[in-house]
């Protein structure tokens, strides 16, 4: 990945002499690809964590169920919570990626997928946090 | 119209392509394993959205949510071979998902040839891990291991046996 291009016509402006940086400026493009490697970084640790509490179930029903207890006090719950924005945010905006490579107009309409993405992920979000927070705070 | 093999340059220089010939973007015997791992990335992203959308709204959504997820709760979806399927192929899926993921991160910020190199062999050994542990889970669990499990698909292997019936009936 180029961090260090700048995108056209937001170069350096006239007069101003230091280089553009290596921080690749592209807004909604930069932000969403930033987001993307940080959320799909927190799933993956998510991932191996869950994969081996769920191979308890191999030792004994005790063993699980007193793993899975864990899931399940206030402070995991605002962490599942947060582990749902990251996956329902990577999920959408993987479908803008697929939609920036193959469909012929997603390159033009690249930030207003993104404005998509977040619009979805918030319509997305209320209800689940409304329910999963609920469950969690009044058991 | 025949192109010509080489240049009238002589041998040792290289070959220049006529206008008409066809593009290649490369000559060498590489293989395109980039350009797989890039379209599993989409392909596996799409079939991930359907199957890790279920898999939490199952989990999270009905019943007490979170509350109910116990060895019972996953006692009674493994003994189902939809569930089976269905988390056999979110765990295979998602581990190379995210393996591929991480290995593009690791090749874009680890600079030094020996760092990369290792940091890469540790995720592959811990995709493996995941893969195979996983996937042992899947296939070895038991849904009537639990003695005091009171599940219905434990019970016509009891109800076959003729001696035992119930003391209320």
């Amino acid at each position: 990945m180029a961090t260090s291009l700048t995108p056209p016509g937001q170069g350096t402006p006239v007069g101003k002499l230091k280089p553009a940086g290596t921080l690749y400026r592209g807004r909604e493009g930069m932000w969403s690809w930033v987001m993307h490697r940080i959320t799909g970084v927190a799933i993956f640790f998510f991932l191996f964590v869950h994969v081996l509490d769920t191979a308890t179930v191999r030792v004994s029903p005790e063993v699980y169920d007193g793993v899975i207890a864990q899931y399940k006090n206030p402070v995991m719950g605002l962490g599942e919570a947060g582990l749902v924005g990251a996956v329902v945010f990577h999920a959408l905006n993987g479908i803008r990626i697929i939609l920036v490579d193959f469909w012929s107009g997603g390159t033009k309409h690249q930030r207003k997928l993104f404005w998509g993405v977040v619009a979805l992920w918030t319509v997305l979000m209320v209800p689940f946090l409304i329910r999963h927070l609920t469950i969690v705070f009044t058991h | 119209m025949s192109a010509p093999e080489q240049t009238p340059g002589g041998s040792y220089a290289p070959a220049l392509e006529t206008p008409r010939s066809p593009y290649r973007r490369s000559r060498s015997t590489h293989t395109n394993w980039e350009l797989y791992g890039w379209l599993f990335m989409r392909m596996s992203g799409v079939v991930l959205i359907v199957l890790v959308f279920g898999h939490l709204f199952v989990n999270l959504m009905t019943g007490e949510g979170i509350h109910q997820v116990n060895w019972g709760f996953v006692a009674g979806k493994w003994s189902s071979p939809f569930w089976q399927v269905w988390d056999l192929l979110m765990l295979w899926l998602a581990q190379l998902h995210g393996a591929n993921g991480v290995r593009t991160i690791i090749n874009d910020y680890a600079e030094r040839d020996g760092t990369r190199f290792w940091l890469k062999m540790a995720l592959y050994l811990a995709s493996a891990i995941v893969i195979v542990v996983g996937t042992l889970v899947i296939f070895t669990f038991d849904p009537c291991a639990d003695p005091s499990q009171t599940f219905d698909f434990c019970r016509p292997a009891i109800d076959n046996v003729p001696t035992v019936t119930s003391p209320n009936s």
